[in-house]
């Protein structure tokens, strides 16, 4: 959807995610790396196929040179430069609108390059801290907690994403380039949902909940959210409402049909049932023989059960679960990419499907260095500019 | 009304469905300029409506929810019945209407009411359709109905918060609802340059599992790679030591982490602890990962009686990344998002004052804005069937004698 649009992305890890989105659309993006680092981690890897690789250093003369000609020649640029460090101060927006007012300059940061704390620094750990996200997870009353799998830095550029294609929308309509200024915190509360408006209409500040879901009952009455299974939990609530009931209803029939024993569930009335007005006292009875029918039953098992029965409720999964998912392999999610080295890597294909097809991802380590040469070509380096370059700075690449 | 220029300006999007998924990708298109419609019925309002507080004095009512307009501002509303004849045509002159279609209904429904992408794509080639749904729109599970907060532990979200030995926890919300939304926001966007373009327009297949699974992406990398298997750990990390959140005064936490020799020496001086770097045990991020617990007894009682803002302060003067743990309240007030105006007041027809979120980005020519707050339920149907859609008074009293607005 993006054929022809030429990305030049130059950034750490917070801005990884907004070049594979592009890509994932169809931009061709230029990741730049300096030479010699190691680009074999995970995460690297994971956020960074689908894009061409291309070494380069933006600390030396010749390769910054060299950058920002193609810069000169990008539509959109993504880097995630500190504010006001003097070493990236080539980088500045002002200055390199002069150099191409097409180019939509993306600039991610943990907190935005304006305000008292644009300089602060920030990991993960502090962005979600400081976007609201930890105050919400943890046990009521004890520490506040992030998401083991860092998101921070996904967040901003699932965001980054979004405003360069806003910006470049603008472009298409006649207009020129801009500076489009992320903050990661900023782009975190959204993941909130609608906790501040209880603050902001109600002045109530809601807080975390552990794995427990509260504030439903009238009675003040806890209801379970996660559930001990056979290989591990399963995340199921009680709820109302007619999807509720008819989950509840399933459940039970399923229990039935496996022959254990209802307990007090064999006589009480699920839809007469309000969670609303339920006290602790009956919750506890009615989750005991829930408690038992999952401790029976496999993660898999209660997935492939529940959809069957149309009831809410998924599994608690870990990365093993989800790799083995068929409705992901139904689907063609995995993409694998051949490796120089032999053998197969497995990604996440692109998020998308458009008309009825899910693009094909490609390898930048597979296109890597030999590459390089066709990538300065399109950014229009003569053969003798490439070799210079490439003398330079190319040589080492493995 | 906003007056500076706006990106998405003469942009026409209208939206099928409820709830957060679909909605809040409109939202983001319409802070930018797009016109937006937000497509209910009296029989079917927004679940968001009446099913989610918070309301204003704690009432419940159709247009009292801060929850349904918290994702729904800068939009136009309209009721349509398409379960009646006169509704359907009306919504398809809508659809006719449209550069881009959203919904998030269950698979297949769209296409049932004679609204799928293959009928409509007749009239209006250019269209771009987003169906936006659980599990996409194929596949074995595909019509699993499914709340977003649940499926934030299908894709490994839930199990990866808490401690190691304890169980998973919950995220506030549906966390992954919001990542599906601002991905589906690129998505849409990408395809209305191409059908600018080229005049052809495409439909987009969104799960909203695979887009939370790219939050994810490093970790099931690590997986099919190399056998590792991602668990929650507390606020523990694999590199940096300290990491993590220490209670303060007055019940505020502050976060902090050390990622170098460096830094950690910066943080004992910072904090007047100069035996701190000479510990031993805490010589080498090794021995500060080894010890972590000794390590963070220790921080705990020395930050137990500091102010968080004050320590933050201090310790990003030394270099060290700390800041406080926001809570709900708090963001109301930290200097951050108040420079960038991430919350902007509107007055609502019933709610009254209302804060709106801007997305995370701020763009120097087009800046976008909260437009107008959310629409009371058919708010619009005038101005949305009269002025863009221009249809007379009579057409529009024969659509209302059909009870095609009910």
């Amino acid at each position: 959807m993006l054929a022809g649009y030429k990305v030049v992305d130059l950034s750490g890890q917070l801005g990884w995610l907004a070049g594979r989105i592009l890509a994932d659309l169809g931009a061709d993006v230029i990741k730049i790396e300096p030479p010699g680092t190691d680009l074999d981690g995970a995460e690297w890897r994971a956020l960074n196929v689908n894009k061409r690789l291309l070494r380069l250093d933006p600390a030396s003369p010749a390769g910054r040179q060299a950058i920002e000609r193609m810069i000169a020649g990008a539509d959109i640029l993504i880097e995630t430069a500190r504010s006001g460090d003097p070493d990236d101060d080539w980088l500045a927006p002002e200055r390199l609108s002069a150099v191409n007012s097409r180019l939509i300059h993306v600039s991610i940061t943990p907190f935005g390059r304006h305000g008292p704390r644009a300089r602060w620094r920030g990991s993960d750990l502090e962005i979600m801290a400081a976007g609201g996200a930890m105050a919400l997870a943890g046990n009521p009353g004890g520490a506040p907690l992030r998401i083991s799998v860092p998101q921070a830095s996904s967040w901003a550029g699932a965001h980054a994403a979004s405003g360069a294609l806003v910006a470049l929308s603008h472009r298409s309509a006649g207009g020129n380039g801009q500076h489009v200024d992320v903050s990661a915190q900023a782009s975190v509360v959204v993941a909130l949902a609608h906790a501040p408006t209880f603050f902001d209409i109600l002045g109530e500040t809601p807080s975390r909940a552990g794995s427990h879901i509260t504030g439903r009952s009238v009675h003040g009455a806890m209801y379970r959210a996660f559930w001990r299974c056979k290989d591990g939990y399963i995340n199921f609530v009680i709820y109302g409402g007619p999807a509720g009931r008819r989950t509840n209803k399933a459940l039970v029939a399923w229990m039935a049909e496996k022959g254990l024993d209802l307990g007090p569930l064999a006589d009480f009335d699920l839809d007469d049932f309000d969670p609303k007005l339920a006290t602790q006292d009956e919750v506890d009875r009615i989750e005991a023989p829930l408690a038992a029918f999952f401790e029976s039953i496999t993660k898999f098992e209660f997935l492939e059960g529940a959809c069957a029965r149309e009831m809410l409720g998924y599994p608690v999964s870990t990365v093993d679960d989800i790799a083995a998912d068929p409705q992901l392999e139904a689907r063609e999610f995995w993409q694998d990419l051949a490796m120089p080295g032999g053998g197969d890597e497995r990604h996440c294909g692109p998020f998308y499907i458009a008309g009825e097809e899910r693009p094909a991802i490609r390898n930048p380590a597979a296109d890597g260095s030999g590459d390089a040469a066709n990538i300065l070509r399109d950014f229009g380096f003569s053969n003798e500019e490439i070799t210079t370059l490439l003398g330079d700075n190319m040589m080492d690449v493995a | 009304m906003s007056t500076a220029p706006q990106a998405l300006e003469g942009v026409k999007v209208v939206e099928f469905g409820g709830y957060a998924a679909g909605p809040h990708i409109g939202k983001m298109l319409g802070n930018y300029g797009a016109r937006v419609v937000h497509v209910e019925s009296h029989g079917r309002p927004d679940g968001f409506r009446l099913e989610y507080p918070p309301y204003k004095d704690g009432i419940a009512g159709l247009n009292r929810g801060g929850c349904f307009a918290l994702f729904n501002d800068s939009k136009y509303g309209v009721t349509v019945d398409v379960k009646k004849p006169a509704g359907l045509a009306l919504a398809r002159r809508l659809v006719d209407w449209a550069d881009v279609v959203i919904e998030n209904m269950r698979p297949g429904v769209m296409a049932r009411i004679g609204l799928g992408y293959e009928e409509v794509s007749k009239t209006n080639p250019r269209l771009v359709m987003l169906s936006t749904c659980n599990m996409g729109q194929t596949g074995p599970r595909a019509h699993t109905p499914g709340f977003g907060s649940q499926l934030s532990s299908l894709a490994g979200f839930c199990g990866a918060i808490g401690e190691p030995d304890g169980p998973p926890m919950l995220l506030y919300g549906p966390y992954i609802d919001f990542i599906a939304s601002v991905m589906g926001c690129s998505a849409v966007l990408a395809a209305l340059d191409e059908s600018r373009r080229t005049g052809k327009g495409v439909l987009i297949d969104i799960s909203q599992y695979e887009c939370g699974l790219h939050f994810m992406a490093g970790a099931l990398l690590a997986y099919h790679r190399d056998g590792m298997i991602a668990e929650r750990n507390g606020n523990r990390d694999a590199e940096a030591a300290p990491h993590g959140a220490y209670q303060c005064r007055q019940e505020s936490w502050l976060a902090l982490s050390c990622w170098s020799d460096a830094e950690f020496s910066a943080l004992a001086a910072a904090l007047d602890f100069p035996d701190l770097a000479e510990d031993p045990r805490f010589a080498s991020i090794e021995g500060r990962r080894g010890n972590a617990l000794a390590l963070d007894e220790i921080l705990a009682k020395t930050l137990r009686d500091r102010d968080a803002d004050e320590t933050a302060e201090t310790l990003q003067e030394a270099g060290v990344g700390a800041y406080r743990v926001n809570t709900i309240a708090d963001l109301f007030s930290d200097p951050q998002l108040a420079e960038r105006r991430s919350w902007r007041r509107r007055e609502h027809a019933e709610i009254g004052d209302q804060a709106y979120l801007m997305p995370g980005f701020d763009l120097s020519a087009t800046p976008g804005d909260i437009a107008h707050a959310a629409p009371v339920l058919g708010g619009d149907n005038d101005v949305v069937f009269k002025d863009f859609l221009r249809l007379s008074e009579e057409e529009f009293d024969a659509y209302a004698a059909k009870e095609a607005f009910n």
